[in-house]
């Protein structure tokens, strides 16, 4: 019983990155219709922006956050600028498709440039204070992790509170409603765009920090994340930050339950089972608007 | 911001006569003759590596070219005909049955996977066979984690020539399919729900039985070629055929050559294995990064791939002579 109750502690602790991971793609997906399939590229990149930082400043990666995630923002613009404009143009089912090409482009790419630039190696960041454990009721939880759950649950919380309650929140928001008539009622969609998808980046760039400081990244954990996060925007459909993070929440824990009961080996096949279920039973519901 | 006219995104605008099916299957004998010439190992096997893609990436067309359904778990059925294929070949039986057994499981597997699949369009459609994928590899890795080796006898008898013939006829099979298709009834089915599934269907066109056999014969052909990969290597992992770069590679080379043509798999295959081979040599992985970057450009750009600027290069070229413009060159 202890037993199921730490994987369980352990998968709450993960499962609160997935959400954080999946919150970015998510606000990307929901706003632009554009569907990043890089996205996990972007959360590794941050790993590796927190870890350099971690390695060659002494940077602690919590503070580190206070880079990577404007660092990350900027890359997001520039992606955005570079490449995701030209596709917005499409009509929505086209930009989909295009997108989902495109960002599998970037992937490989990405992939490609971070096994260039850092090696193929696993790298982790590991400060002293990371692994102490606290023990609370019988169950170990590592301090760095359970620090890494309150900041995803602190930056979801404060992008809830950007989209509800700032003016370019709310023009995001319109953005993503019906961009048509955003546009006749004088919002800037191109820099709601814009915006949501840096957002959208910066988010992925402190999902990475907190893998890296808490698990580990390499160039090749790109595509486990994508699919990671894909998986919770089903489970959690879209428009709504914190049903993301529950969603994450939920498919860590049922990872965690799944390595209890089948062994660590299928845990993984748990998540893509889930999602390709809820996919083919309701494969307009979750994820579109229709 | 305002939609303008679509440029067909990345779906492909059909094309006909440019250049025809008969100089790319002749390209393919011409190479698959050449052993008579070539004794080098290294240039076999390079001969050998380039049908494998040829195939895979021909069998990947089928769907992803000529029906527009991105299929972003086809190394699962390129795993699965490896896998039988290499159990029942290491059990004793012959080669040919093996690869056809392989072949047949593949396929089955691909309508069972279909059915509950082709619920899903578009991106939902990629995004769901690349999940069952990944779902297949880390199962196939748990159930097979030993390292998979040819008997010694095998090893003893093993001819690099037939594993070059066998290369040959397969690529050459799997490139006749796709010409065969082209013009045929299924093929401008495919093509209809390609470019407009609702209009597709209102037209008559059954988009469902269509797309079940659309993915028949592209997973039957992706599971001959992982026949073909279980016949060559002597010694691999059983997940490794199920690895998502196999399908990367398929898309990489399919899109690059010319997506949804006969000879553009032919012209994507050449490039990335030569230019693989060459770059390989000096910086190891530095080759996705080059065909990664014009992937992109490609689909953003030019989404019919090499095969359309050879017709705009042709076309060009004429309009310089004064000539009229060859016919059948794809507007821009």
């Amino acid at each position: 019983m202890i037993a199921i109750a730490q994987q369980l502690v352990l998968g709450v602790l993960l499962g609160a990155l997935y959400g954080l991971a999946a919150a970015g793609l998510s606000l990307v997906f929901g706003v632009l219709r554009v569907l990043n399939v890089a996205h996990g590229e972007l959360i590794m990149l941050g790993g590796y922006g927190a870890f350099w930082l971690f390695e060659l400043g002494g940077l602690d990666p919590f503070l580190g956050l206070a880079a990577v995630i404007p660092l990350a923002g900027a890359l997001g613009a520039g992606l955005y600028l570079g490449l995701f404009r030209a596709i917005v143009r499409f009509d929505e089912e086209t930009r989909v498709r295009t997108s989902l090409l495109v960002g599998f482009g970037l992937a490989l790419t990405l992939h490609a440039l971070a096994v260039r630039l850092f090696t193929a190696d696993e790298r982790a960041i590991t400060t002293s204070y990371a692994s102490r454990p606290l023990v609370i009721g019988g169950l170990v939880v590592p301090l760095g992790r359970f620090l890494s759950l309150l900041v995803a649950v602190g930056l979801v919380a404060l992008l809830h509170a950007f989209l509800q309650r700032n003016r370019w929140g709310q023009a995001i928001r319109a953005a993503a409603e019906d961009w048509e008539a955003a546009l006749l009622v004088g919002i800037d969609v191109r820099r709601a765009y814009l915006l949501a998808f840096g957002l959208g980046t910066a988010l992925a760039g402190a999902a990475g920090t907190l893998v890296a400081a808490g698990y580990s990244i390499s160039p090749a954990v790109g595509l486990e994340w994508t699919l990671k996060a894909l998986i919770v925007i089903v489970l959690a459909g879209l428009g709504s930050a914190f049903g993301t993070l529950l969603g994450g929440l939920v498919l860590g824990c049922a990872e965690a339950l799944s390595a209890a009961s089948l062994g660590g080996a299928y845990r993984e096949v748990v998540g893509l089972l889930l999602f390709f279920c809820v996919l083919v039973a309701r494969p307009q519901g979750l994820f579109g608007r229709a | 911001m305002s939609p303008r006219p679509l440029r067909a995104g990345v779906s492909p605008r059909p094309r006909r006569g440019v250049g025809g099916a008969a100089p790319t299957l002749l390209a393919l004998v011409l190479v698959g003759l050449g052993p008579l010439v070539i004794a080098r190992q290294d240039r076999l096997n390079l001969g050998v590596v380039f049908f494998l893609a040829v195939a895979l990436a021909q069998s990947w067309n089928v769907m992803g070219g000529l029906t527009g359904q991105v299929n972003l778990g086809h190394a699962a059925f390129f795993g699965l005909g490896a896998l039988v294929t290499r159990q029942l070949w290491g059990g004793g039986a012959p080669i040919a049955p093996a690869a056809l057994a392989g072949s047949a499981v593949a396929a089955a597997a691909g309508l069972v996977i279909g059915v509950a699949a082709f619920r899903l369009r578009g991106a939902y459609f990629a995004i769901g066979t690349l999940a069952v994928g990944e779902g297949l590899r880390i199962v196939i890795g748990n159930l097979f984690p030993e390292v998979s080796t040819l008997p010694a006898p095998a090893i003893v008898g093993y001819r690099l020539t037939h594993r070059y013939a066998a290369a040959a006829v397969l690529a050459l099979l799997a490139t006749t399919v796709v010409a065969a298709l082209e013009g045929s009834r299924l093929g401008l089915a495919m093509a209809a729900i390609r470019e407009d599934e609702a209009a597709a269907e209102a037209s008559g066109v059954s988009a469902f039985r269509t797309k079940l056999a659309a993915v028949a014969i592209s997973t039957a052909l992706a599971g001959l070629a992982g026949a073909l990969f279980a016949f060559y290597q002597i010694s691999y992992y059983p997940q490794h055929p199920f690895s998502p770069t196999w399908t990367f590679d398929a898309v990489l080379i399919t899109f690059i050559g010319g997506v949804g043509t006969v000879q553009g798999p032919v012209l994507g295959a050449a490039l990335l294995v030569l230019l693989r081979d060459y770059l390989t040599v000096q910086w190891v992985d530095v080759h996705l990064l080059v065909f990664g970057v014009l992937f992109v450009a490609i689909v953003l750009l030019l989404p019919g791939g090499l095969v359309e600027a050879a017709a705009r290069a042709r076309a060009l070229r004429g309009r310089l002579r004064g000539a009229p413009a060859a016919p059948g060159i794809p507007r821009p």
